[in-house]
C-alpha cells in the first residue's frame, strides 16, 4: 500500500512536457521548408536541444505529433545522429576533433590535457554539470590543428598548455 | 585573401574565380557582390540562354565534380528529365564537408556565400529545379548564418523566390543543417537525411537524377563544383578549360590545400593539374624544420597513401588514379617521420568504424575488427596471421562487397600503408608469435 502511495505522489509531481511557444513556432517555421513534415525531424530535435540543452524523453511525442510521424520513428532519427543528445549534457559541450589532420598535429596530447583538466573522458559530464566532452569528425579547419569546438565556437592550434585558460572562458 | 595588389578584382576573377572574392572576416554583401559582377551569370542565363544552353556550356567546360568523385557535372545534369511535364525537381548542394583533412568548402561558404547562392540559381535554371537545399553540416555555424543572410538578401532583391527577375521562373532555396554523421556525405544517405530519416545509403539504381529526394529527380553537386558554374556561364567553356594552363586535360582551377606539419598550412586555388610538389613545397612552404615527409594522403581519409617519390605527379583525377590512389578532395594530409603508420592507420580506421551507419555487415562488423587488430599491433601484441588478416579484409570490405563506398574508402589507406610500410606492421607482432609461413618480409617481424 505504502509503495503505491509513494509512486502516485511521484507521478503527480512529474511535470508533463510541454513544447514552449518559441519551440513550436520555430518547428512550424522549419516545416515550411519541406514538402513533407518528416523532413523537419532533425531540425525539430535541434530546436528542442537549443532551448533545453538536450532532448528529454517527454519531447518525443509532442514533436513527433507536430511533424506527423510516430514517436518511435522520431527516436530512431534522434539516436542515429551523434549531435542530438538524448541524455543531459553540461552547460558547455566540448567537441574535440579526432580525425587525421588533428591527429597528426597533436591530438593525443590535447585530449590528455582536456581529460586531465576536466577529470572526465569521452561521453562524460563534469560533476558540476559545466562541461561534456565528446569526440567529433574532422571540423574542416585542418590548417589549424589540433582543433576543437566549445558550443558554437571553433578553436584552432590549441596547445595542451592553453587548455586551462580556454576553459576558463566558459563558466 | 588571395588577391594580388597589382591586379584588379575583375582580372583576379579570371585567374582565380573561386577565391578572388573570398573574405572570411567580412564577406561581400549583395551590393558589393553585384558590383563585382555577381549575379551577372544568372541574369545572362535568364535573359539570353535556354537551360540546355547552360547545360551545354558546363558540359563543354568538362567541369568535374569537386566533391571527390570527379564525375562531370554537365553529364550529371544531362540525366535529369527535362520538358514541361517533368514536374518537381530538386537541386541539393552537398555542403556536408566532413572528409577528414578537407577544409575547402568552409572557406567558400564563409568567405563568399553569394557565390554559392548564384551557383545554385544557375544550376537550378539549367536543370529546371523547383527547390534547392544546401545540406550543411551542423558544426558549420558561421557558414549557416552567412548563407542564410545571402539567401535573404537575394530573396529580397527578387533574385530568389517567385518570378525571378520578372522571368516567370520560380525557385527557392533553403539551408538544411545536419546533426553529425560522416555518412551523410554519401549522396543517397544525404537524401535520406534530408528527408528526415536515418542516414543509411540507398540502393542505386535508381540514381538520384531519376528518383532522388521524395522520389523526384534530384541533382546533387558539391559546394566547389557549384562555385564554378556561374564563372563558366559568364566566361565560357574555353576560358575554363584554359585555366588549367595545360597542366591537365581537365579544366579549371582547383582548391588544393595542405595540413600536417608544414610551414604554411592552408587552401590554395591553383590550376588543376598542379603538381603535389608545388602545392606542398611552394604554396605550403614545405615541411616544418626538423620534420621530413614520410607519406601523404592526396585528398582525404578515404584515399590511398602516396610516397615522396609521387610528389611530381599532377594533382588531377586521372593522374592520381593511375598512381594507385584518388585525388579525392585534393587537400593533402602529410605524415611526417615521427609517426608510426600502424598508429596513423588505426586513427583512420577508428574514424571509419565509428562513422559506419551499420546498414551492411561487412562494414559494421569488419571495420571494428580492423581497429581491434591495429590496436593490438600498435601495442606490440599482434598475433601471427594478423597482417594476412588485414590484407584479406582490404578485399572483403572492398568495392562490390558492401552496400556503399564507405568501407571500400576505409580500405584505401589501409591497403596502401600495408603495401608501403609492411615492416612497421610486422614490428607489432608479439615476439613469441612465429611469423606466418610464406610472409614475404617475415625476417623483419618483431
Amino acid at each position: 500500500m505504502n509503495d503505491n502511495l509513494i509512486r502516485l505522489t511521484d507521478l503527480e509531481r512529474e511535470v508533463p512536457f510541454v513544447l514552449s511557444d518559441a519551440e513550436r513556432h520555430e518547428i512550424e517555421h522549419a516545416l515550411g521548408h519541406y514538402p513533407d513534415g518528416r523532413a523537419a525531424s532533425i531540425e525539430a530535435l535541434k530546436i528542442v536541444q537549443q532551448h533545453r540543452g538536450w532532448v528529454p524523453d517527454g519531447a518525443l511525442a509532442p514533436v513527433a505529433a507536430l511533424i506527423g510521424i510516430s514517436a518511435a520513428d522520431l527516436e530512431g532519427v534522434a539516436t542515429f545522429y551523434s549531435l542530438i543528445f538524448r541524455q543531459p549534457v553540461g552547460r558547455h559541450v566540448i567537441k574535440l576533433c579526432d580525425s587525421i589532420s588533428c591527429y597528426l598535429t597533436g591530438y593525443d596530447a590535447l585530449r590528455a590535457a582536456l581529460e586531465q583538466q576536466l577529470g572526465i573522458g569521452y561521453g562524460q559530464t563534469t560533476p558540476d554539470q559545466r562541461f561534456t566532452l565528446l569526440p567529433v569528425c574532422c571540423l574542416g579547419a585542418c590548417d589549424r590543428g589540433p582543433t576543437l569546438m566549445i558550443d558554437d565556437d571553433l578553436h584552432g592550434e590549441v596547445a595542451p598548455g592553453a587548455v586551462a585558460e580556454l576553459l576558463a572562458a566558459y563558466p | 585573401m588571395m588577391r594580388e595588389p597589382t591586379m584588379t578584382l575583375e582580372q583576379q576573377l579570371l585567374v582565380k574565380p573561386l577565391t578572388a572574392r573570398v573574405n572570411t572576416a567580412q564577406p561581400m554583401d549583395l551590393a558589393v557582390f553585384e558590383a563585382s559582377g555577381g549575379y551577372r551569370a544568372l541574369r545572362l542565363a535568364i535573359k539570353e540562354l535556354s537551360p540546355q544552353d547552360v547545360q551545354a556550356r558546363v558540359k563543354d567546360a568538362n567541369l568535374r565534380g569537386r566533391g571527390g568523385a570527379g564525375f562531370p557535372a554537365g553529364v550529371k545534369w544531362g540525366l535529369i528529365p527535362m520538358g514541361p511535364d517533368a514536374g518537381v525537381k530538386y537541386l541539393v548542394c552537398n555542403a556536408d564537408e566532413m572528409e577528414p583533412g578537407t577544409f575547402k568548402d568552409r572557406l567558400l561558404m564563409e568567405g563568399a556565400p553569394h557565390q554559392l547562392v548564384e551557383g545554385m540559381l544557375v544550376a537550378a535554371y539549367a536543370t529546371r529545379a523547383t527547390t534547392g537545399y544546401i545540406f550543411l553540416r551542423g558544426e558549420y555555424v558561421l557558414a549557416a548564418a552567412r548563407l542564410n543572410q545571402a539567401l535573404a538578401e537575394a530573396r529580397a532583391a527578387g533574385l530568389l523566390g517567385r518570378n525571378i527577375l520578372g522571368s516567370g521562373w520560380d525557385f527557392d532555396c533553403f539551408v538544411h543543417t545536419g546533426a553529425g554523421r560522416y555518412i551523410c556525405g554519401e549522396e543517397t544517405a544525404l537524401i535520406n537525411s534530408l528527408e528526415g530519416r536515418r542516414a543509411n545509403p540507398r540502393a542505386k539504381p535508381p540514381f538520384p537524377q531519376i528518383a532522388g529526394a521524395w522520389g523526384r529527380p534530384t541533382v546533387i553537386n558539391n559546394v566547389e563544383t557549384l562555385n564554378n558554374v556561374a564563372p563558366i556561364v559568364l566566361n565560357g567553356a574555353e576560358w575554363f578549360r584554359d585555366l588549367s594552363q595545360g597542366k591537365s586535360p581537365d579544366g579549371g582551377t582547383k582548391l588544393y590545400g595542405v595540413s600536417g606539419r608544414v610551414k604554411r598550412p592552408g587552401v590554395f586555388e591553383l590550376p588543376i593539374g598542379t603538381t603535389a610538389r608545388e602545392i606542398l613545397e611552394v604554396h605550403a612552404g614545405g615541411m616544418k624544420d626538423g620534420y621530413q615527409l614520410k607519406c601523404w594522403l592526396p585528398g582525404g581519409a578515404s584515399t590511398d597513401f602516396l610516397l615522396p617519390e609521387h610528389l611530381d605527379l599532377a594533382m588531377d583525377y586521372d593522374t592520381i588514379g593511375k598512381a594507385g590512389s584518388r585525388m579525392g578532395t585534393g587537400l593533402l594530409a602529410v605524415v611526417d617521420q615521427t609517426h608510426n603508420m600502424v598508429s596513423v592507420v588505426r586513427n583512420l580506421e577508428e574514424f571509419f568504424a565509428r562513422e559506419s551507419c551499420g546498414w551492411c555487415t561487412p562494414c559494421r562488423d569488419g571495420l571494428p575488427w580492423t581497429v581491434k587488430i591495429l590496436r593490438a599491433l600498435e601495442a606490440g601484441q599482434g598475433k601471427s596471421g594478423d597482417i594476412e588478416q588485414l590484407v584479406s579484409m582490404t578485399k572483403a570490405l572492398g568495392p562490390g562487397r558492401t552496400f556503399c563506398a564507405h568501407a571500400p574508402g576505409a580500405m584505401e589507406p589501409l591497403q596502401s600503408a600495408l603495401k608501403f610500410f609492411r615492416a612497421e606492421f610486422e614490428a607489432g607482432i608479439r615476439a613469441d608469435q612465429a611469423p606466418a609461413a610464406g610472409s614475404p618480409a617475415s625476417s623483419a617481424a618483431g
